[in-house]
């Protein structure tokens, strides 16, 4: 069974190279073979889960050991995979989605001349993310961590020759590559001190290292974390990447890719169990994110923009409970999965709102949706009830525990991560509604098409007449289908893996868990959570259901323009890193030129000089020669007669 | 008589030479005063010769005449072709040798 | 005596070289193809000398010595460890991608006079280059060596100065000159960093009496050569003056970024993967071979100016707006990786730093040659001239994609591999200037995505609306190093091999040991 792991990865993988190499022969069946990978992929993965249910929780792991990748002396990296609940739990996670938004991108891209290459770059995210989480070492799940940033970049920038894209997705790279280096930094770090990188040996050591070495390998995997899952300080790619197709926010920016920062954590959850200072800067991270998505999401009028600031916040959710210890790493996870069901449906959703609305990304430009597209209303609207945690739904059991962990965690700490959980829930329950409003309901302010010349913000993907007005209508079967079976997640994943708490059952081997007991009561948190999800909602429906919306956004107060521009982060980028960058570089262009090269030109100038000078003595005249001579010699003459006197 | 004498008649010779090489321009007249240079050269090493009783001196000398004979070979038919093509004997016409 | 492979390693190239120029002016293809010819053969016989080669056996194999100037000990020496076994293959390796690269670019244009033979030269040129630098990877002897490091520099000088790329934007007498500026500039680097070897040579002749490298090393191993301290720093010195000029280190760079810029793509490479690995490959064995105790001595000033190319290479790279001097500036940060790699004297970084020397070789191969034919389609090297070719033509855009990668190492690609082991073994031993060394890896990604941007992506500009993509010829040139990038990045394994038992030999020449782990891990 073992040896099933490789094809895992090994199908997908397969898929990417017969794609991007196969040229245009396979423009007309290449999305199916992408798209069956996936699938086999998704089968070999529930046969692997079937095959762990059936043994004892105890031994559930599974390794497979295929070569060793860099032997030298004292370093040993493998290519070995480690199969356990926790990677389990993301090979469901990512093959399931994966194989869902594949089909769901077979009716998106379908007018796109380069659907072959898209589904190659989709297969190429799903190996390396499947990588990444099957890797039994550090240097391995390293391969993976970049090999997404390499597939993010692709699809991000997939639509090329809009300059923005193309932008974006350097911009992702680039962010990403900045928590790369503490991820490296980490594994150095891991190295010097364990003299290995592979998950055992590093985890089941870390009793006898110091704490300030852990603290310091915990802290560059936050970095890493914090790149990857677009958390504060290095979330500002996010909202930029939703430059991308919509599948490829849903997959990667949403469900999967941006979650691999909280595996990171809860993987080396031993390292932070056993440094208290980092991990409660993996919470604070996680707090700080989490509003900080939240206002940016409620500002945003670009549907997929709002949605990425939500990703944002759902994340800091998940990076907050993986920052409490053993009583959150279940939960980080079990949100996680939730979350991956009701985003990747709400983008998908939101994918099909702009699709039927001639790629109209502006929010103000929708309104009474809910007539003209019901599958997507009624699919995007499990999604929102989920999100914003609806009780009974995926959402509410996940995040509900989240925030009753956070009380739990105990002293000042406790009641500001868990206030700060709350008032993102209230949040939360605010932009969504104001989404689900602004989309569906209210009056039609639909705006005739935009130029696409003129226009960058149009996804290139669909054929879009000019000054048409949008007919919106359901999108085909192939779009549906995936968010129905999404919508399926939302609403009943939660309640299963509460029940009997199955899902914390199924983690604790590799986890461990605790029981946190909040100071007011998990009722009492519970109630509060409700209270906050009804004024979130109810403030939303005041704004936005009781009165017209204008098509063109008010100026709004200091806080809205703030938020829309994602709270200056990125002016402060563009003022300190990249002007500042653009400086260092002129300055050190002209330093190159004119002090390094300069000292060279300079002797060789010196060395010209002092020749030109002594070449006047050549004057050619046949009697100087002469006197030079003579004087030489009486030099000669006087200086041997002196030495001789001497 | 004594042979040091002889000495300062070479010097003396040597220094008009000299003298000549540096002052004058014509070419012909330069190249006397270098042949009278050689020939100081010569007398003071036939004189040495004489005063230390043994012949290296005299072989020297002969040595030297015959290395002026050639020179004065090379030398006028540089000079006679540098007269034809200029229609002048001047030294200082003839300044080519610098870049 | 066993059959002189390694002679012939080096031979065949340079009969190449006379063969290629004898041929007539008329028949310019086929000295083209007796180029090609000779190169394969050279590559098989590196080939050979691969498999001959076993990395349990001795530390210097197929040797070969005779006596050459005997009034002053010189002989002629030859033998490989694994680190010269893995240069000479990338060095085999890459001259016939050279020259199929390069298979247009030395074609006289239509009003030249038929008795001139350009093609001719250039090919023969290239092989010549080969020759001497399969033959300074193989030398044992210090003279020997000296004698081919220098004598690459006369063929080099002529293959830039002689050669540019066609229809330049500016005018060709403009570019001429520059061009000329750029060889003379070359040269004179390089010949003041030989004399001041010349120099150490000779006094490393005075004091130990001999030139063989064996023979001192051994002796200085055991302990019974021993130089006085100041004498062997003063030699250290003069020998890693002319290396660092030939790798080279920040300040002794400048001439790489002209020499490359003005080169055509192929020389481009050869001299930054190829004639420069001499340079670096010197200091594993000469420097730290014969000067154990000055190496270490010089260690902390050397690594500061590895560190300093590292960061000053890459900021200077995002700030060009030529591609080739990009290219050039990037690889001069990479260079610093591969110092840094040598003198961190740890297992990890000398194995590291070797097989960058090789991966680096391919990636800058793969993206400047890509590059090449991306300028000579537009006939400019300006950045800002291109823009959107990868709608027109993304067979090119993508293999330069992947050159890119593989110049920001790429996990999955090769670069990654002997990036990561440059910095683990740094770190092990210097923790601080391996975490800022660390920083290269985002500036890295930077210019190299900055690259792609501006030139691959964006609008299709008007003048390479009808850019043609990549011909089988040029797809023949590339596929061969993506596939050894990626095969090398995946499985490493028969690279380090080879090279493993040579740092281990290096490593007690220096009479030095990795770190140990802070703690023994738990299995």
């Amino acid at each position: 069974m073992e040896n099933l792991i490789a094809l895992l990865v090994a199908a997908p993988l397969l898929g990417a190279a017969v794609l991007l190499c196969g040229g245009r022969r396979l423009d007309k069946t290449g999305h199916w073979l992408g798209t069956l990978l996936a699938a086999v992929s998704f089968g070999i993965g529930a046969v692997l889960f079937v095959d762990m249910l059936g043994r004892p929780a105890d031994d559930r792991t599974m390794d497979q050991f295929l070569y060793s990748w860099i032997p030298v002396e004292g370093f040993q990296a493998d290519v070995a995979f480690q199969l356990d609940q926790l990677s389990m739990t993301f090979v469901l996670l990512i093959t399931g989605v994966g194989t869902l938004i594949h089909v769901y991108s077979i009716g998106y891209m379908e007018h796109d001349e380069r659907r072959r290459r898209f589904f190659g770059y989709l297969n190429l995210f799903l190996a390396a993310m499947l990588l990444l989480v099957l890797a039994d070492n550090y240097l391995l799940l390293y391969v993976g961590w970049e090999g997404v940033g390499l597939a993010s970049y692709l699809l991000i920038g997939f639509w090329q020759h809009k300059p923005s894209a193309a932008t974006a997705a350097k911009k992702a790279f680039l962010v990403n590559r900045v928590g790369d280096m503490g991820l490296s930094i980490a594994i150095m770090l891991m190295f010097t001190t364990f003299g290995t990188f592979a998950f055992g040996p590093v985890l089941g050591s870390v009793g006898r290292t110091s704490e300030g070495t852990l603290t310091a390998i915990g802290l560059m995997l936050l970095l890493a974390a914090c790149g990857k899952s677009a958390q504060v300080p290095l979330q500002s790619w996010l909202g930029d990447a939703m430059e991308g197709p919509t599948p490829v926010s849903a997959l990667i920016h949403a469900a999967t890719m941006v979650t691999a920062g909280v595996y990171l954590i809860v993987r080396s959850g031993a390292i932070f169990n056993a440094s208290p200072d980092a991990q409660l800067v993996v919470a604070i991270v996680g707090a700080v994110t989490l509003l900080f998505g939240a206002i940016v999401g409620c500002a945003k009028d670009d549907i997929k923009k709002a949605l990425a600031g939500s990703t944002m916040s759902q994340i800091g959710y998940m990076v907050l409970a993986a920052g409490l210890g053993p009583i959150g790493y279940a939960f980080a996870i079990m949100h996680l999965v939730t979350h991956g069901f009701f985003k990747a449906g709400l983008f998908l959703g939101a994918g099909s709102v702009m699709h039927g609305m001639n790629d109209e990304v502006d929010m103000r430009k929708y309104g009474g949706l809910r007539k003209y597209m019901p599958v997507t209303f009624v699919t995007f609207g499990l999604g929102y009830l989920a999100i914003i945690g609806f009780p009974g739904l995926s959402g509410f059991w996940s995040k509900d525990k989240i925030i009753e962990a956070a009380f739990a965690k105990g002293g000042t700490e406790g009641w500001i991560l868990g206030g700060v959980a709350l008032l993102g829930a209230a949040i939360t329950a605010y932009y969504m509604t104001r989404v689900m409003l602004l989309t569906f309901f209210g009056e039609k302010r639909w705006q005739p098409a935009p130029d696409p010349d003129t226009a960058p913000s149009v996804e290139p993907g669909i054929e879009v007449h000019p000054g048409d007005m949008p007919h919106p209508h359901e999108s085909p079967r192939s779009m549906t289908i995936p968010m129905i079976v999404l919508a399926f997640g939302s609403v009943f994943a939660g309640g299963l893996f509460s029940l009997n708490e199955s899902f914390v059952t199924w983690l604790e081997p590799v986890t461990s868990f605790e029981h946190g007991h909040p100071p007011i009561g998990a009722a009492a948190v519970t109630g509060a959570t409700m209270v906050a999800l009804v004024l979130g909602v109810a403030l939303a429906y005041a704004q936005y259901g009781r009165r017209p919306v204008p098509v063109v956004a008010p100026r709004g107060s200091l806080l809205t323009r703030a938020a829309r521009r994602d709270l200056f982060q990125d002016d402060f980028n563009h003022v300190v890193l990249v002007r500042g960058g653009e400086h260092l570089t002129r300055s050190l262009v002209y330093v190159d030129h004119s002090l390094v090269d300069g000292a060279v030109g300079g002797t060789a100038a010196a060395v010209g000089g002092l020749s030109g000078r002594l070449r006047k003595l050549q004057n050619g005249y046949a009697r100087s020669y002469a006197v030079s001579m003579f004087g030489g010699a009486a030099v000669l003459v006087a200086a041997t007669l002196l030495m001789r006197g001497v | 008589m004594n042979p040091v004498n002889y000495l300062y008649l070479a010097a003396l010779l040597f220094t008009i030479g000299a003298a000549g090489v540096l002052i004058r321009r014509n070419a012909i007249v330069l190249f006397m005063c270098i042949e009278l240079m050689l020939n100081a050269c010569n007398l003071a090493f036939v004189t040495f010769s004489r005063m230390h009783g043994n012949l290296d001196g005299q072989i020297i000398a002969f040595f030297t005449m015959v290395v002026a004979a050639a020179e004065v070979v090379v030398g006028l038919a540089i000079i006679v072709s540098l007269f034809r093509t200029r229609h002048s004997a001047s030294v200082d016409d003839a300044s080519l040798m610098k870049l | 005596m066993s059959f002189p492979l390694l002679t012939l390693t080096a031979a065949v190239p340079a009969a190449g070289a006379i063969l290629t120029a004898a041929v007539p002016a008329a028949r310019r293809t086929a000295a083209k193809w007796v180029a090609l010819l000779f190169s394969l053969a050279t590559l098989a016989l590196a080939v050979l000398v691969a498999v001959r080669f076993e990395p349990g056996g001795a530390r210097y194999q197929l040797t070969e010595s005779h006596a050459w100037i005997k009034d002053f000990g010189v002989r002629y020496e030859l033998g490989v460890d694994g680190i010269g076994v893995a240069l000479i293959a990338l060095t085999a390796l890459l001259i016939p991608f050279v020259i199929a690269a390069g298979w247009h670019d030395a074609d006289p244009l239509e009003t030249a006079s038929k008795r001139w033979r350009p093609t001719q030269g250039f090919f023969a040129l290239i092989l010549a280059v080969e020759a001497m630098v399969v033959i300074s990877f193989e030398a044992t002897d210090v003279f020997l060596f000296y004698i081919f490091f220098e004598a690459m520099l006369i063929p080099m000088y002529f293959l830039i100065g002689g050669f540019g790329d066609r229809a330049h934007g500016g005018s060709d007498e403009n570019a001429a000159a520059q061009r000329s500026y750029a060889a003379v500039k070359f040269l004179l680097y390089n010949l003041a960093g030989g004399l001041i070897m010349l120099a150490a040579v000779i006094g490393l002749y005075v004091v130990t009496g001999t030139f063989s490298l064996t023979e001192i090393a051994d002796a200085r191993a055991a302990g019974k050569m021993d130089m006085a301290t100041n004498t062997e720093r003063l030699l250290f010195l003069g020998f890693f003056f002319a290396f660092a000029v030939k790798a080279p280190l920040w300040p002794l760079h400048t001439w790489l970024p002209g020499a490359m810029g003005e080169a055509t793509a192929p020389v481009a490479v050869l001299i930054t993967a190829v004639v420069d690995k001499v340079g670096t490959f010197a200091m594993l064995r000469f420097c730290l071979g014969l000067f154990p105790e000055a190496s270490k001595w010089a260690t902390p000033v050397i690594l500061v100016l590895a560190l300093i190319s590292i960061v000053y290479g890459a900021l200077l790279a995002v700030g060009q707006r030529d591609i080739k001097r990009l290219i050039a500036y990037a690889s001069i940060s990479h260079f610093g990786f591969i110092i840094m790699g040598i003198f961190a004297m740890t297992s990890q970084g000398q194995s590291g730093a070797t097989l960058y020397m090789v991966n680096h070789g391919l990636s800058t191969a793969a993206l400047m040659l890509v590059a090449g034919f991306l300028i000579s389609r537009r006939g400019s090297r300006l950045i800002a001239d291109f823009g959107g070719v990868q709608k027109v033509a993304p067979v090119l855009a993508g293999t330069f994609l992947i050159g890119g990668l593989a110049t920001l190492s790429l996990p999955g690609l090769a670069p990654f591999v002997s990036e990561f082991l440059v910095l683990v073994g740094t770190f092990s031993r210097y923790p601080v200037i391996g975490i800022i060394a660390t920083f290269g890896i985002v500036l890295a990604a930077l210019y190299t995505l900055v690259l792609y941007q501006r030139t691959m992506t964006g609008p299709v500009k008007e003048e390479v609306r009808s850019m043609p993509d990549l011909r089988l010829r040029e797809l023949l040139v590339v596929t061969p190093l993506i596939v050894l990038l990626i095969g090398l990045g995946v499985y490493p394994k028969p690279l380090t091999e080879i090279v493993n038992p040579a740092v281990e030999h290096t490593m007690s020449d220096v009479k030095q040991q990795d770190p140990a782990p802070e703690v023994e891990a738990a299995k």
